[in-house]
């Protein structure tokens, strides 16, 4: 069946059969994804690794394969490795940010009696049946 | 040269390493595995042409790069390298969630201790900044074990920054 070739085979331009590896994970409608995957890794290649694994497992292989070598095609020097490096960037970023914030949040709270003053009578309710001198906080209540 | 000894993938290959073997800097001999790994991932042929589309000075990292992603994929051969970027994805997201509520107590707290004067001082949103946004769909495979990418941490991606 000529017609039901999958792309790989279309592009090796060979004969499809019943149990080709690749026409479950490269479909005859996207002739590019299988192009990409051998022009990186090689349609041998990329036929080895497919039956070393599982079959429930193959799709997700074929998937992250195809992804990579996109990758590489755009950035032939650093390829994917190039978004790990910008996500550990990213990270990095982020982490510093978060510590520069976290220091923010606790000098805030630890220099502004007033507001812990006024978080304490706002919380406590009861406060204002204790007598003024009883309640600890300097400056607040009037005296 | 003669007498030197053959690079690492000509004695994979079994074959005369000629003065301009293309792979001889950066395979050295006394490293077969660097090769051998790369080319069972990637096949020596096409690792060749991708080293002969490039200028000289950006060979070095390119091999580092691919011998980094075939690691990756011999250690995962489902997910790859497409694990640690998943992984790192996620971090970034959970690292935004925590920066998202950290601004929102810095408001609050702000707004606690003046009340009157609305506060203009949030730190600026840097979210268009995280990769992420530009990648959703990777974010659909399935995590990985973080220990794979644990390994490969371990490994320095390259002797230098990277990152361009």
């Amino acid at each position: 069946m000529i017609s039901g070739r999958c792309a790989a085979c279309k592009y090796l331009r060979r004969r499809c059969p019943s149990d080709c590896i690749f026409s479950p994970y490269f479909s005859p409608s996207d002739p590019r994804r299988f192009a990409c995957v051998h022009r990186i890794y090689g349609a041998s290649n990329v036929g080895k690794m497919l039956q070393q694994l599982p079959p429930h497992l193959r799709a997700q292989a074929a998937d992250t394969l195809c992804f990579e070598a996109q990758c590489r095609m755009q950035d032939p020097v650093y390829g994917c490795v190039g978004l790990i490096s910008q996500l550990h960037e990213e990270i990095h970023m982020a982490e510093s940010q978060l510590a520069k914030i976290q220091a923010e949040i606790t000098f805030l709270n630890c220099t502004a009696p007033e507001a812990q003053g006024l978080q304490i009578i706002e919380a406590n309710s009861n406060l204002n049946s204790l007598l003024p001198e009883q309640i600890t906080t300097v400056g607040l209540y009037p005296q | 040269m003669a007498g030197s000894s053959p690079c690492a993938s000509c004695k994979l290959l079994r074959r005369r390493c000629a003065k301009d073997c293309i792979f001889a800097p950066y395979f050295p001999s006394d490293d077969p595995h660097k090769f051998a790994i790369v080319h069972k991932v990637f096949g020596a042929s096409n690792v060749s042409k991708m080293l002969q589309e490039l200028p000289l000075h950006q060979r070095a990292d390119a091999v580092s790069s691919l011998v980094y992603e075939a690691n990756a994929r011999v250690r995962d051969p489902v997910y790859g390298c497409v694990g640690a970027i998943s992984y790192l994805q996620n971090q970034v997201s959970q690292l935004q969630m925590q920066l998202a509520v950290a601004q929102a107590e810095i408001v609050c707290i702000q707004m606690q201790q003046e009340p009157v004067m609305p506060t203009s001082q949030t730190y600026p949103d840097e979210k268009s900044h995280f990769l992420h946004d530009n990648l959703p769909q990777y974010l659909n495979f399935a995590s990985p074990s973080s220990v794979i990418y644990d390994n490969l941490k371990r490994e320095s991606l390259f002797g230098h920054d990277m990152v361009s």
